[in-house]
């Protein structure tokens, strides 16, 4: 209880007006510098352009650009059938495919009133679980190498992201584009030999983390460029809508799978951990802590999962045509509230088809996060955002 | 002491350089043309039309045992819409002895599939299946990524060796089938017989 007390008291004490950051006077005279950094920047994460004014060092002022990568997801999926957008959710956040099916088959389900049995349920929660592993794993990976560590730490985490993607490979035939989740359960049924591999990888887990733990940690040099840098406001993280390790870094308990408890959620004994200061450190210790967690989760679901069927055998695969309505899915994906928002017309597409990016949305604060630090600290802040330009995009 | 986060991450660095020598788990790569790691039995690549090469028809090549009735589900479901398929003229008996349509032209462009599995999870008669090969390059962007119906077309046996216990289930349930039909046929036979007899009395 008093966990959304907590956070009721920070909405409540919201109202500070959040329509501009806070302008920042040139301390220099003569004329700003305005440079573009990006589209093919190498640290953007893809085709990500940043219009910045400049005074020396000093960021007075931010444009995100984006819409390099746009492929125009929605509609496309307005003019198909349900089951044909599946495929294309895998690629909007490509780095966590599994978490896109989930969320996008929660929506479907939602709107069709379809149960899911539980052996789905389980392995779900399973590669999803791995999923959000192996993607703060590769964010953190992706923080230090723009911090100047060049391969390190980023190849350590791959090579721990491989053996996890080995594992999709072998269940769903594909490493990246799953296209797994069916409406009303899972494409394919996990073996007992897959079972036994993945609690084996899952075992070797928690051993990379203290690896990659003693690895950075207590590094000088990434303390000094991380603490105090890019602090985001807990008020502000509310108001601006971010959620995920992002808004939790900056102290807000908000974590959909305890608040929605949505699939098998609630079932699972798991910790929400929280930063204190909501910078740039705390964000990369988050998701070094929420790594922790997952494992715990992977046990627990590893477990306890029971033979049975993965699919509901009254689902139907192709021809859907919903009932008139409408219906939000989301879920807690590796970077935050993922949601899916549908509305049927009673026809075999959907009328309105909506995505939820968590990645566009924490990105909304960028400028306010960057404004008055140096240049080269842009890059780190926008590294500890964790975005996915196809996602962003869509 | 300052510098001591370093020395430590040196050091679980020098661990992975030095152990790569010793254990395999930390030497993970492969040099890739010459060291092959085999594929899943799961992985996909592009689809590829199965034919029957011991057929009813009595026929051996690809063009008389190909599964695909020109049923167009696939096409229509295709989220990339990169199929084209275009139905014969006349029927041919299947492999149920039903008279059916066969794709006069099966066309699938390479270079816009996706992969996605779709058209062989809708598609009922066990006729289009994913292949796992994957170096497909070639000169012609165009016309070498369009592929027709006689480069899609491999055999059952290919399907067993790719996917072996896929395949085997596959078999079992299209052999269920067989059964199934003829035992209709014989029953609707009998009342053929049966209705022509009640009619002659």
């Amino acid at each position: 209880m008093s966990e959304m007390q907590s956070h009721s008291a920070i909405l409540a004490d919201k109202p500070q007006g959040w329509n501009r950051p806070a302008a920042i006077e040139p301390q220099n005279e003569g004329e700003l510098l305005e440079v573009s950094m990006g589209p093919h920047h190498p640290s953007t994460h893809g085709v990500f352009r940043m219009d910045v004014a400049l005074d020396g060092e000093r960021v007075i002022r931010l444009k995100p650009v984006f819409g390099y990568l746009h492929r125009n997801h929605e509609k496309l999926a307005e003019g198909q059938s349900y089951l044909a957008s599946m495929p294309y959710t895998d690629r909007l956040d490509y780095i966590c495919p599994i978490t896109n099916n989930w969320a996008y088959a929660l929506a479907v389900e939602k709107l069709i009133g379809q149960e899911v049995p539980e052996r789905a349920e389980y392995l779900r929660v399973i590669l999803g679980e791995l999923t959000r592993y192996q993607n703060h794993a590769s964010s953190i990976g992706f923080l230090i190498q723009e911090m100047g560590a060049s391969g390190t730490p980023l190849m350590y985490a791959f090579r721990e992201r491989e053996k996890i993607l080995d594992l999709f490979e072998e269940l769903t035939g594909a490493r990246m584009m799953v296209n797994y989740m069916r409406f009303g359960g899972c494409r394919v049924d996990a073996s007992p030999g897959w079972l036994d591999r993945t609690r084996k990888v899952v075992a070797g887990l928690s051993g990379f983390a203290d690896e990659f733990d003693q690895l950075l940690k207590s590094n000088e040099i990434l303390m000094a460029r991380t603490q105090g840098v890019g602090v985001l406001r807990p008020e502000l993280a509310v108001n601006a809508g971010v959620t995920g390790p992002m808004l939790r870094a900056s102290g807000v308990n908000y974590d959909i799978r305890k608040v929605d408890g949505y699939g098998i959620y609630n079932r699972f004994n798991f910790r929400v951990p929280l930063g204190d200061h909501g910078d740039v450190y705390d964000r990369y210790m988050i998701r070094m802590l929420e790594m922790r967690e997952s494992i715990e989760i992977l046990n627990q679901a590893l477990r306890e999962i029971q033979p049975g069927p993965v699919m509901d055998p009254k689902a139907k695969i192709r021809g859907l045509r919903p009932k008139p309505g409408e219906a939000y899915g989301r879920i807690e994906a590796p970077k935050g509230e993922l949601g899916f928002y549908l509305i049927s017309d009673g026809g075999p597409n959907p009328y309105r088809y909506r995505v939820r990016p968590p990645s566009l949305i924490n990105l909304t604060v960028l400028e306010d996060m960057c404004l008055g630090v140096n240049v080269a600290d842009v890059v780190l802040i926008f590294g500890s955002v964790d975005i996915v330009l196809g996602e962003v995009d869509r | 002491m300052l510098g001591e986060g370093i020395i430590k991450g040196m050091v679980e660095t020098a661990k992975n350089f030095f152990g790569s020598y010793f254990s395999a788990e930390r030497l993970t790569t492969v040099e890739y043309p010459e060291q092959r790691i085999a594929p899943y039995e799961a992985a996909r690549v592009f689809p590829f039309l199965v034919f029957d090469s011991k057929n009813h028809a009595g026929g051996t090549d690809w063009e008389s045992g190909l599964r695909c009735v020109a049923c167009q589900i696939c096409e229509k479901e295709c989220p990339p819409k990169c199929i084209f398929i275009e139905k014969s003229k006349d029927k041919k008996p299947d492999a149920l002895g039903r008279l059916q349509f066969y794709p006069a032209r099966f066309d699938i462009d390479i270079s816009v599939c996706m992969s996605c599995q779709i058209c062989v999870e809708v598609c009922p008669f066990e006729a289009i299946k994913m292949d796992t090969e994957f170096e497909l390059s070639t000169e012609d962007r165009f016309g070498g990524l369009l592929l027709d119906r006689k480069q899609l077309a491999k055999s059952n046996q290919y399907y067993h060796q790719i996917h072996p216990a896929e395949a085997t289930g596959v078999d079992a349930k299209l052999a269920a089938e067989k059964i199934k039909a003829h035992a209709k046929v014989k029953i609707t036979d009998e009342a053929k017989t049966a209705a022509i007899a009640g009619a002659g009395a």
